[in-house]
C-alpha cells in the first residue's frame, strides 16, 4: 500500500492553503486529492470580482484568488492527484482513492487533512409541490454551466433564496442577455452580503420578494411557470397572496451543506448544527490525526476566512506529525442564546496562540452585544449595531481567557441595553 | 406486419414483450415516451407484495402470489437487485385484532406462506423505531423490495436481446381492426400487426374502448411519495404498511433495494392522465401518516419528492382486466397495486395467451439471462480494481453521491439511455442526495459526445424538456 | 433632491441619505462613519463597478475565459460592455492578466484574462 506523511482531501482554497502550510512546517510528503480536472475547486466557476481583500488587499475574482495559491503549491513542489475521487476514508487513514490513470488504490496517510466543501441543498430538501420539469437548478450548477460551459440553462428566469449563489447568478444571468424577473427569499431578511444585493440585484431593478416562497413548479417536461406566495411568521404560505411569474428557469439557492460523507465514513464526530466535524482549535477532529478546515468545516461567506483557517489546519497537522496529538485537557465553547453555533467547538488548555472563535448568529439583531462568559463570569461583551445570520462573526480569546480546570466558555447574544 | 403490438413500455408492457420473445413472433412495442419505464412502473413502492390483500379467487390475488413467487428467479435471471425484507402491516388499536387475522386467513387462502400476527417485544425486536402507537402486526416473510427501474429495463433489454422490437415517442392515435388483424395509427404512421396487447396504463381504458363492448373506465389515482437519504436507510428493515383502507394499502414506510428510506403513497383520483405533480397537502399528508408508523420520522432528510398515477378501473371491472378483450385483442388493463409485484406472472400468461392464438413455436435459441450494469461500488477492492484496468473510464467517478463512474454511464448510454433521467434509472447517476447538483453538467457531456448531440438537444426527460437554451451572450441578440 | 441608498461599506448596511443640489452631493446622513459619506458621495455623482464575465475561446480546450474590468467602469457602461463581450473572440492560448481588449468602450480600461485557456 501507498504511504504519505498528509493527505489533503481536496485540491479548493481549503486544501491549497493547508498544504501549503503544512510544507512551510516542515511536512515533506504531502499529497492533494482533487477530483476535478483543475486545482481551485468551485474558485474556478466564481468569476466575479471580490475575493481577497483581506488576504491580498485587493478584490480578484475567484480564478485569479485560486491562482495564487496554485502558484505556491506549484513552487512548494506539492504533487496533486488530478481527476481522483477518494471513494473511502477509514478511521486508521487509509484512503481508497479512483482515477482513469491511476486506476483504483490505497494510500495510508499519517494525517489526513478534511477539505472536500460542501454542495448546494437541492429542490428535494425544500419539498416544493409541483411538477418535475426540466429548467430547474441549483445556482451553483447554473454558474459552472454559464461561467465555463458557456451555455445558458433558460432565458427567463427567478431565482428562490438570496444566499450569494443566487445573488451573484442573477448579476451573471442579466450580464448574458436572460431576463431575471424576480428573486424569492422565504425569509424575512436576505441570506446573502448586503453589497451583493446592492451590485447584483439593486443595479439591474432585479425585485426581492421577502418572505416570499414558490409554492409550487409548473409545466410537465419543460419549466414553464413558478407560483410565488408570501408566507408567515412560521414560513407557511399565505392563501391568497399567490402570484404566478412564467420562466423557463428556476435556480435554487436555498443553503449550503458541508460534505462530510467521507468524514462519516471514518466516524469523525460531526456537529448537527455546521454539518461538519467537531473540532478544537488546532482543527482536530475527532478522529487522531484527521483534521478540517473550510467548507466542509462550517459554510463560510468569504474564502479569505477559508484561507486562514485552512493554514491553521496545514500547521497543526505539521505539529501533529512531528509531536503527536495534544494530550492536553479541552475546554468546550458553548453556543447560546442566538448564537447557532462556534468552530471551534473545544480548545486545548495548552494552547500558547491566540484562538479566532467563528460563529453565526441565528436571526438578525439591531443592538446587541456579543457576550463571551467563562464559569458565568463575563468575560468579553462586545457591543454590535447589526448581526445578521448571513455574516460570520468572530471573536478572538487569549489563552489568558481560558478558565481553570473543568470550566468552559459560553457564547450568546444579549439584547438592547447598548 | 407484425404478429403481436403492445402499446405502452412500463413493467407489464416489456414482462409481456420479454415472454413472448420466447416464441417465434415477430413482436413490436410502441412507447409514447423516449424510453421505457416513465410512466406508473418509475413512481410507485418498489414492492413485492406477499399477496394477502386481494379478495381471493380475484385475478388479483392470483398474479400477485404468482408473481411474488417468480420474483427471486426472474431477478436472478435478469442480474438485478432482490431483496426478500418480508413485510408488517401494523394496527394501531388492539380492537383491530380481527382485521389482522382476516388478513392471515385471507392470505392462507390465497396461498401466501409464513404469515403470522407478532406483537409486543416481537414486534419491536424486529422493528426498534415503529411508534409507540404500533400494537400488533401481521408479518410476512415473502414480502420483498425490488427496484422498478432496472425490472423494466432489464425485462426490455432481455426482450430486445431476443428480437423484440422497441419504438420510442411513438403514440398511438387509434386502432382499426382490418381483415389480416389491426392497423395502430401513431404520430409516426401506421403499424400493422395481427395481435394487438394493450398495455397502455392510465390510457387502457382508451385503447380498450376503440375496441371492445365492454366499455372501461379508468381514473388515474395519484400517489405521492418522498424519498430519503441513505443515511435514513436502516430505519425500518422491513416493509412497513398499514391496516388497509378502501383507498389502498395507506402509506407504507420502506427500504429500498439501493438503501434509501421511501415513504408514501397517498391515493387521490383524479381525471387528468399525466398530472404528476407533487402537492403540499399530500406531501403533508405522507409525513402524517407515516408518522403513526415510525417515531422520528427524519423528513428533514427528503432528498425528493415524486408523485405516480396508478390506473384505477373506476368503472366496467373491480379487478385486473386480463385477456382476451375482443377478438385478437389483448388487455392488461386496470394494473394498479399490485401490479409491479403481478408482471412477471402477468407477463408469462398473457405471452402464453398470445402466442397459443396465433399457434406461435417456441424458439430454441432464447436467451433467458441478461447481463445487468454491474454497480461498481458493490464489488470487491481486486474486481473493481480489474475491471478499471481493463477499462479506464470506471475509474473515473462522474456521480459523487452514489459514486457512479463514467464507465456505468457509457454503458446505460449504450444501452439505450438518451437523457439525463435515463442515465439516472439505468445507473442511479443524479438519483443521490445532491439530485445530479454536481454530476448533471458532466453526465450532460457525456451523453452530448456518446450520442453526438448538440448542448441544446440534450433532455431531462426527451420531448421538450430540453436543459440548454443556447450559448452565453445570444440572449442579446433576441 | 434626495437619493436613498443602502451602504456596502461593511455588514452594517446604513440607510444613507444624500442631499444633491446641481448634481453635486451638499449634504450625506444616515452614515456611521466617513465611509458612509464617501460611498455616498461617489454614488450619487459618479457610480462605477469593476464588470466581470466571460469571453469565447477559438481554438482553445475550454469554451470561454474569464475576465474582468483592469479597473471600475461607470455604472451606465455595464450591460453595453455585457453585449460588447459577446462579440469578442479570443485567440487560445490565453493566460491570466492577457489583454483581450484595451480601452474597452473609450473607458481607460482594459479587458484582462482572469484564467487560462490551453490550445485545444
Amino acid at each position: 500500500m501507498k504511504h504519505v506523511e498528509l493527505a489533503i482531501i481536496g485540491g479548493g482554497p481549503a486544501g491549497l492553503a493547508a498544504a501549503a502550510a503544512a510544507r512551510r512546517n516542515g511536512v515533506e510528503d504531502i499529497l492533494i486529492i482533487e477530483r476535478d480536472s483543475r486545482l481551485g475547486g468551485i474558485l474556478n466557476q466564481c468569476i466575479h470580482a471580490g475575493f481577497g481583500l483581506h488576504t491580498f488587499g485587493q478584490e480578484l475574482s475567484g480564478p485569479e484568488y485560486a491562482q495564487r495559491f496554485i502558484d505556491q503549491v506549484a513552487e512548494l513542489s506539492i504533487p496533486c492527484l488530478l481527476d481522483t475521487m477518494v471513494l473511502d476514508l477509514s478511521e486508521e487513514r487509509i484512503l481508497t482513492v479512483t482515477s482513469r490513470t491511476e486506476g483504483l488504490q490505497q494510500i495510508k496517510a499519517d494525517a489526513v487533512i478534511l477539505a472536500m466543501g460542501c454542495r448546494e441543498r437541492p429542490r428535494g430538501a425544500l419539498n416544493i409541490p409541483g411538477t418535475r420539469p426540466s429548467g430547474i437548478w441549483s445556482a451553483g450548477t447554473a454558474q459552472r454551466l454559464v461561467n465555463m460551459e458557456g451555455v445558458m440553462p433558460g432565458r427567463e428566469v427567478v431565482i428562490l433564496g438570496s444566499g450569494d449563489i443566487g445573488l451573484i447568478m442573477a448579476r451573471r444571468m442579466t450580464m448574458e442577455g436572460a431576463k431575471v424577473h424576480a428573486v424569492a427569499e422565504v425569509m424575512p431578511y436576505s441570506g446573502g452580503l448586503k453589497r451583493n444585493i446592492v451590485q447584483c440585484l439593486d443595479d439591474f431593478d432585479i425585485p426581492l420578494f421577502l418572505s416570499t416562497t414558490v409554492v409550487e413548479i409548473h409545466g410537465r417536461k419543460k419549466l414553464e411557470g413558478v407560483t410565488l406566495a408570501q408566507v408567515d411568521e412560521r414560513r407557511r404560505p399565505i392563501p391568497g397572496t399567490e402570484r404566478y411569474i412564467p420562466c423557463d428557469t428556476l435556480l435554487l439557492s436555498v443553503g449550503l451543506l458541508p460534505e462530510n460523507e467521507l468524514s462519516a465514513g471514518a466516524n469523525v464526530a460531526l456537529s448537527p448544527i455546521t454539518g461538519g466535524p467537531v473540532v478544537g482549535e488546532d482543527l482536530s477532529t475527532s478522529i487522531p490525526g484527521v483534521f478540517a478546515c473550510g467548507n466542509v468545516l462550517h459554510v463560510h461567506d468569504l474564502v479569505d476566512f477559508v484561507s486562514q483557517e485552512a493554514t491553521l489546519a496545514g500547521e497543526a497537522a505539521a505539529r501533529y506529525l512531528s509531536a503527536g496529538e495534544s494530550q492536553a485537557e479541552t475546554i468546550p465553547l458553548l453556543a447560546e442564546g442566538g448564537v447557532r453555533y462556534t468552530v471551534p467547538q473545544f480548545i486545548h488548555r495548552d494552547t500558547t496562540e491566540n484562538v479566532t472563535v467563528r460563529f453565526r448568529v441565528g436571526q438578525p439583531y439591531r443592538n446587541a452585544a456579543v457576550c463571551v462568559y467563562v464559569n458565568d463570569q463575563l468575560l468579553r461583551r462586545i457591543p454590535k449595531r447589526v448581526l445578521a445570520p448571513g455574516e460570520m462573526e468572530k471573536v478572538i480569546l487569549r489563552p489568558a481567557d481560558l478558565p481553570a480546570e473543568g470550566g468552559s466558555i459560553r457564547f450568546c447574544i444579549e439584547e438592547g441595553t447598548n | 406486419m407484425y404478429d403481436v403490438l403492445i402499446v405502452g413500455g412500463g413493467v407489464i408492457g416489456c414482462a409481456i414483450a420479454r415472454e413472448l420473445s420466447r416464441y417465434q413472433l415477430k413482436i413490436c412495442l410502441v412507447e409514447r415516451e423516449e424510453d421505457v419505464c416513465t410512466g406508473t412502473s418509475k413512481a410507485n413502492s418498489a414492492i413485492v407484495h406477499a399477496g394477502f390483500d386481494a379478495a381471493p379467487g380475484s385475478k388479483k390475488a392470483y398474479f400477485n402470489v404468482e408473481g411474488s413467487r417468480m420474483m427471486e428467479a426472474l431477478c436472478q435471471d435478469l442480474d438485478i437487485p432482490y431483496d426478500r425484507c418480508g413485510s408488517l402491516v401494523l394496527s394501531f388499536d388492539a380492537a383491530d385484532r380481527p382485521r389482522l387475522e382476516e388478513l392471515v386467513r385471507r392470505g392462507q387462502e390465497n396461498g401466501v406462506e409464513g404469515l403470522e400476527i407478532v406483537e409486543g417485544e416481537t414486534l419491536r425486536t424486529m422493528e426498534p423505531n415503529l411508534s409507540s402507537q404500533a400494537v400488533a402486526a401481521l408479518y410476512a416473510p415473502t414480502g420483498a423490495i425490488v427496484c422498478p427501474f432496472t425490472l423494466t429495463y432489464a425485462l426490455a433489454e432481455n426482450a430486445a436481446a431476443n428480437g423484440a422490437e422497441f419504438r420510442f415517442d411513438t403514440c398511438v392515435e387509434r386502432i382499426e381492426r382490418t381483415d389480416d388483424g389491426f392497423a395502430v395509427y401513431t404520430n409516426h404512421g401506421v403499424l400493422h400487426s395481427r395481435t394487438v396487447v394493450n398495455a397502455a396504463g392510465v390510457y387502457a381504458d382508451v385503447l380498450h374502448n376503440q375496441l371492445c363492448e365492454n366499455k372501461l373506465t379508468i381514473v388515474p389515482r395519484r400517489g405521492e411519495y418522498c424519498l430519503l437519504d441513505k443515511t435514513e436507510g436502516r430505519l425500518v428493515s422491513r416493509t412497513i404498511f398499514q391496516l388497509p383502507s378502501t383507498m389502498g394499502k395507506g402509506v407504507l414506510v420502506t427500504p429500498t433495494v439501493h438503501g434509501n428510506l421511501l415513504v408514501g403513497p397517498t391515493a387521490v383520483d383524479q381525471e387528468d392522465k399525466s398530472d404528476t405533480a407533487t402537492t403540499a397537502e399530500g406531501l403533508a399528508q405522507v409525513t402524517s401518516a407515516a408518522g403513526r408508523s415510525v417515531s422520528r420520522l427524519p423528513m428533514n432528510k427528503v432528498i425528493t419528492a415524486f408523485s405516480g398515477l396508478r390506473a384505477h378501473i373506476a368503472v366496467g371491472a373491480d379487478d385486473f382486466v386480463i385477456g382476451e378483450s375482443a377478438e385478437n385483442f389483448f388487455d392488461a388493463a386496470g394494473i394498479e397495486s399490485p401490479g409491479l409485484t403481478s408482471a412477471p406472472a402477468i407477463g408469462a400468461y398473457l405471452a402464453d395467451l398470445v402466442a397459443e392464438k396465433l399457434r406461435a413455436e417456441k424458439k430454441n435459441d432464447f436467451i433467458a439471462k441478461r447481463r445487468g450494469i454491474t454497480p461498481l461500488k458493490e464489488l470487491p477492492f481486486e474486481e473493481r480494481r480489474t475491471i478499471i484496468e481493463k477499462d479506464s473510464a470506471y475509474g473515473q467517478i462522474i456521480c459523487r453521491c452514489e459514486q457512479i463512474s463514467e464507465g456505468e454511464i457509457i454503458e446505460a448510454i449504450r444501452r439505450g439511455a438518451r437523457s439525463l433521467d435515463g442515465v439516472k434509472r439505468r445507473v442511479r447517476a443524479g438519483m443521490g442526495r445532491c439530485q445530479g447538483g454536481f454530476c448533471a453538467p458532466r453526465v450532460m457531456e457525456i451523453l452530448a459526445r456518446e450520442l453526438q448531440l448538440q448542448s441544446t438537444d440534450l433532455t431531462k426527460s426527451g420531448g421538450e424538456s430540453h436543459l440548454i437554451a443556447g450559448q452565453t451572450k445570444e440572449g442579446w441578440d433576441k | 433632491m434626495e437619493r436613498n441608498l443602502i451602504c456596502i461599506g461593511c455588514p452594517l448596511g446604513c440607510q444613507l441619505t444624500a442631499v444633491m443640489e446641481n448634481g453635486v452631493v451638499t449634504a450625506v446622513t444616515g452614515n456611521t462613519c466617513p465611509r458612509g459619506d464617501e460611498y455616498a458621495r461617489k454614488e450619487c455623482t459618479a457610480p462605477e463597478r469593476t464588470v466581470t464575465g466571460t469571453v469565447r475561446v477559438v481554438g482553445g480546450a475550454v469554451p470561454v475565459v474569464s475576465v474582468r474590468t483592469s479597473r471600475p467602469i461607470p455604472k451606465e457602461k455595464v450591460l453595453e460592455l455585457a453585449q460588447l463581450m459577446g462579440k469578442i473572440r479570443v485567440q487560445a492560448p490565453v493566460r491570466p492578466g492577457d489583454v483581450v481588449a484595451a480601452n474597452v468602450l473609450e473607458t481607460g480600461s482594459d479587458l484582462l484574462a482572469t484564467c487560462s485557456a490551453a490550445i485545444d
